[in-house]
């Protein structure tokens, strides 16, 4: 049966979108973190997804290709009483937009709901062909 | 040794109840892998629906069908070259299989149009792909029913009870 292809295919995304998932919990964590002494802080970070053709039939599953860390300038906040506060009395907070990082992980739960919702259906499928003639 | 029609296949072409009882499962179960690579390349789109630049693929059931139509109907009847064997045989008597992982290659495939374009060049549409996958697993069901009923109705035949 080709349809066994479909758990590999809805499998491939939900492993995707559980990293996006793990992606946006690491991000929200660090969304007050103070950049050390060095002044590198914490960089928000993105996953990368691509398309792997997956046998020889035309299904595509999906993979996180890379993780890719976002340029955007650090948050500086005037907080001179900070151990980590610069001689100008600001502390460099990471660039964690924490409102994008909730669309980013609603957008990511409802992926993973609806191909587990299709790895549900083509189970039910599977079961009702093995019964064919009975 | 002179290589004649063998007796399993005089038997099928003299007796033709037996592909006339099973000609409705035939055109059934060509159905039913069509609808089964239908239901695959829909989960591929709902498995991308958040990669860049991928684009949504569907099959045309009509055409797809009528494609599965136009080729041999009886699974039985021999496609050996004159005087070879068929691919994959050793014997010219060998009955061919016919492909069980679907019909369909990659470029066989149609396009899905961009109902809501986006930015990043995706063309599935979330909800229009669920309705398809539901739409798509309802046929299904239908087509395996109406398999067990023509099954059903052939072993009633069959055991004259």
């Amino acid at each position: 049966m080709s349809m066994f292809s479909i758990f590999n295919v809805s499998g491939s995304a939900v492993s995707a979108q559980s990293q996006r998932l793990n992606v946006v919990a690491s991000n929200l964590a660090n969304a007050d973190a103070v950049a050390g002494p060095d002044g590198q802080g914490y960089k928000a970070r993105q996953v990368v997804f691509q398309t792997v053709p997956m046998g020889s039939d035309a299904s595509s599953g999906v993979k996180v290709s890379s993780i890719t860390e976002s340029n955007e300038p650090l948050k500086r906040v005037h907080n001179p009483t900070h151990p980590s506060a610069d001689a100008d009395g600001y502390v460099n907070q990471s660039n964690v937009n924490p409102v994008e990082e909730m669309v980013n992980m609603i957008s990511a739960s409802r992926s993973y709901q609806n191909n587990i919702e299709v790895m549900n259906t083509a189970k039910t499928l599977l079961l009702k062909t093995l019964q064919m003639g009975q | 040794m002179v290589r004649g029609t063998p007796d399993h296949a005089i038997y099928f072409t003299r007796c033709s109840m037996l592909p006339n009882l099973t000609n409705a499962l035939d055109f059934q179960a060509k159905a039913l892998v069509i609808r089964a690579d239908r239901q695959r390349v829909i989960a591929s789109n709902i498995a991308n629906a958040d990669t860049p630049g991928y684009a949504g693929r569907d099959i045309n059931f009509k055409e797809a069908m009528t494609a599965a139509l136009g080729g041999n109907s009886l699974s039985l009847t021999r496609s050996a070259p004159a005087g070879g064997t068929p691919e994959g045989a050793t014997d010219s008597r060998h009955i061919p299989l016919q492909s069980s992982t679907g019909t369909l290659g990659r470029d066989k495939l149609d396009y899905t149009t961009q109902t809501q374009p986006a930015m990043d060049g995706n063309s599935v549409d979330m909800d229009r792909e669920r309705a398809n996958f539901v739409d798509n697993s309802v046929r299904y069901e239908a087509t395996l029913r109406f398999i067990n009923g023509s099954s059903r109705t052939i072993l009633s035949a069959i055991q004259g009870q």
